[in-house]
């Protein structure tokens, strides 16, 4: 950013703050709303066809926000990104955002056979037109980073090709992997990421489009249960709370990262059961969502959430999902 | 004029005190040798010390002894400023209680939180709340809602302004105000104008801002709450000099402290956590380190307890520490919904 590179040139301390100071961007919270819901499509939300889940977020994924995905393995993350990714690419009478997408693939993950059978079983109408398919994947620009430095520089193209206004949609899958395997140990994880996370939110908000996040899970350590110094837990209940905690997973990339993105949807399974958690929200209550995954993408089985009160709508579990899906006759093992 | 602040040596000026002259007033009419003698010193240092007093009195200028300092203000005077200006509520009757009324005007108050515990919201609320007219007991005033991590939802706060508005007219109808003529001037849209928003994406460009914030006030006046949310965001990130930034952080902090005195405003700052490592085990705490909790008057910290949300008072000079608990619903913060009928939100 702009602010970057003059705190890189070494200017002095009061030059660098009068330039800063030009750059504030000021303006009264009703011009903000009367400039995205009269002049941005869809008010500034990109519809995800799920119908409870669009109606707890006001409308879709936010424009201009960071929107985080975060479960344990095989849940259903990059499976969402695909759908999304979909969705951004189609054209705006089918609800989409008419636009390109960079699709940054950290772990090989993304499929193109399956992004097409995606839109194939979704959008029958469009997908089977001649040549459509192809212009839709053309428009999903999948990078494949094998280092965070070279994310870094691949973060300073996007900007580029951001300015010339064709990206609608910027999927990062996963965030957690590019920091993992970068130090051995010891070296302070909570701050790599820092810079990185400044540069796509304003990367975000500049540009107006929203930007999706992947997020891996580990299990929480015994000195990880925090509580406030003026919270008193009798010993037993800490005995109990920790064998608890054991089996309890919490979200990758640590407490800085989950102030910096502004909501965050836990993808979790509990018995036997999917469920899409919209954990931290500006905008929405917190809710639940059971879902499946099909070949059409993600399905909700309820578009009435169920209402989760306290700190569990946080809490990410793991229970015997561990299973085939089978649709169809055929079967992917996400 | 006190003999205390009069520029003698330490020794002379014991001396003084002990002999019971405390105030210039006092000696001022006695000859040198008088003053010596009492003073058990020599009649030139008793002369050196007189010439001395009367230059400082003709420099203070002020006639009369009665010990004013230049720029102070006495505590009487302090109550009464602080009765004229109503606080601002928080629209959570248990929140607003255990805060004396709601949040100080002239004062800094930190709020701080894990994610998702609704620091947020608590902003929104407030930057809504200072705008209740002066006859619904409220402030009247405009707010500045500075955004560092780009939380701010201008969906959520439309619909809290609504729900706002919505409380105010059943306010007025049990009290049979007239609130037709409120009514008409207090649109969503009109609350909406008077939240000032700033979006700051670099540490330089928040202290750049709240260097600035002392003349955008003077040419608005009517700006009663100045909302950080949050200040931690930008000091958190690839920071290297831990020097430099607490003296960034402590100069914001002093600067601020000065904006709520000059202009009679509150200064909100939200605050995140992180975990530290005290007596063997982790433990939650706010941000920015321990330097940085001198520097706010008041701390509130929310926190999860069980299954509801709850706000400490962790840090202030009048209130005593207190947990009430709270609530996040579709129209914004309100009383904890355990004690009356469950309300399904959206």
């Amino acid at each position: 950013m702009a602010n970057k590179q003059i705190s890189q040139m070494g200017l002095p301390k009061s030059i660098a703050n009068v330039f800063a100071a030009r750059n504030v961007f000021t303006a009264k919270a009703l011009s903000l709303m009367e400039l995205r819901v009269q002049n941005e499509h869809l008010a500034g939300h990109l519809p995800t066809h799920m119908k409870g889940l669009d109606e707890a977020l006001c409308g879709g994924i936010p424009f201009g926000v960071l929107t985080e995905l975060v479960g344990p393995a095989g849940i259903g993350k990059t499976q969402f990104c695909l759908k999304l990714s979909l969705l951004a690419s189609l054209p705006a009478s089918y609800g989409g955002l008419d636009g390109h997408v960079i699709y940054i693939d950290v772990e090989s993950k993304f499929s193109s056979r399956r992004l097409i059978e995606i839109g194939v079983k979704s959008f029958p109408e469009i997908f089977h037109r001649k040549g459509m398919a192809q212009e839709m994947a053309g428009r999903i620009h999948v990078l494949r980073p094998a280092s965070l430095s070279e994310f870094t520089e691949s973060l300073q193209q996007i900007k580029i090709s951001l300015l010339q206004n064709q990206v609608k949609l910027l999927v990062i899958d996963s965030m957690a992997a590019l920091v993992t395997g970068e130090f051995e140990h010891g070296a302070p994880r909570q701050n790599t990421l820092g810079w990185h996370v400044s540069f796509i939110k304003s990367l975000a908000e500049f540009s107006r489009i929203p930007v999706v996040v992947t997020n891996q899970v580990r299990s929480q350590s015994r000195d990880e249960i925090c509580h406030y110094y003026f919270q008193v837990q009798s010993w037993n209940e800490t005995i109990e709370d920790r064998t608890r905690h054991d089996s309890h997973l919490v979200a990758a990339l640590g407490i800085n990262w989950a102030h910096a993105v502004t909501i965050r949807l836990v993808l979790e399974a509990k018995s036997d059961q999917r469920f899409i958690k919209v954990a931290k929200s500006p905008i929405s209550p917190p809710l639940a969502f059971p879902f499946n995954i099909t070949s059409s993408g993600i399905l909700l089985l309820s578009d009435d959430g169920i209402e989760l009160t306290g700190p569990d709508i946080n809490a990410i579990h793991c229970q015997g999902h561990n299973d085939i899906i089978n649709f169809g006759g055929e079967s992917l093992q996400c | 004029m006190e003999v205390g602040r009069l520029p003698i040596s330490a020794s002379q000026r014991g001396k003084l005190i002990a002999a019971g002259y405390t105030t210039l007033s006092s000696f001022s009419s006695l000859s040198p040798s008088h003053l010596a003698r009492d003073l058990k010193i020599s009649d030139n240092e008793a002369a050196e010390i007189m010439r001395v007093a009367s230059h400082s009195h003709r420099l203070d200028g002020s006639a009369a002894g009665c010990g004013t300092v230049n720029g102070a203000q006495t505590a009487w005077d302090m109550l009464h400023e602080e009765e004229m200006f109503p606080r601002i509520t928080t629209s959570c009757m248990d929140l607003d209680n255990i805060l004396g009324g709601g949040i100080n005007c002239k004062e800094v108050t930190e709020i701080g939180g894990v994610p998702g515990i609704g620091k947020t919201q608590l902003g929104i609320q407030l930057a809504i709340n200072v705008q209740i007219p002066v006859d619904y007991g409220g402030l009247g005033g405009k707010a500045i809602y500075i955004d560092t991590e780009g939380s701010f939802m201008v969906e959520r706060a439309l619909q809290i302004a609504e729900a706002c508005i919505e409380d105010m007219s059943e306010c007025g109808g049990l009290l049979r105000k007239d609130f037709q003529a409120c009514q008409l001037k207090m649109h969503p849209n009109n609350i909406l104008e008077n939240i000032f928003y700033f979006r700051v994406c670099s540490y330089t460009e928040q202290i750049a801002l709240i260097n600035y914030l002392d003349k955008f006030i003077s040419e608005h006046k009517d700006v009663k709450i100045v909302i950080v949310d949050s200040v931690t965001f930008h000091f958190r990130q690839d920071f290297d000099d831990m020097a430099l930034r607490t003296r960034l952080l402590s100069g914001m902090a002093l600067k601020l402290m000065k904006l709520a005195k000059d202009f009679s405003l509150a200064v909100v700052l939200l605050n995140q956590v992180t975990n530290k490592y005290i007596d063997g085990s982790f433990q939650l705490t706010l941000a920015l380190g321990d330097s940085w909790s001198h520097s706010c008057t008041n701390r509130v910290i929310l926190y999860w307890n069980g299954n509801e949300r709850y706000a400490y008072i962790d840090k202030s000079p009048s209130l005593r520490s207190a947990s009430a608990p709270y609530s996040v619903t579709s129209k914004g913060i309100r009383n904890s919904a355990s004690n009356c009928k469950r309300i399904k939100m959206m």
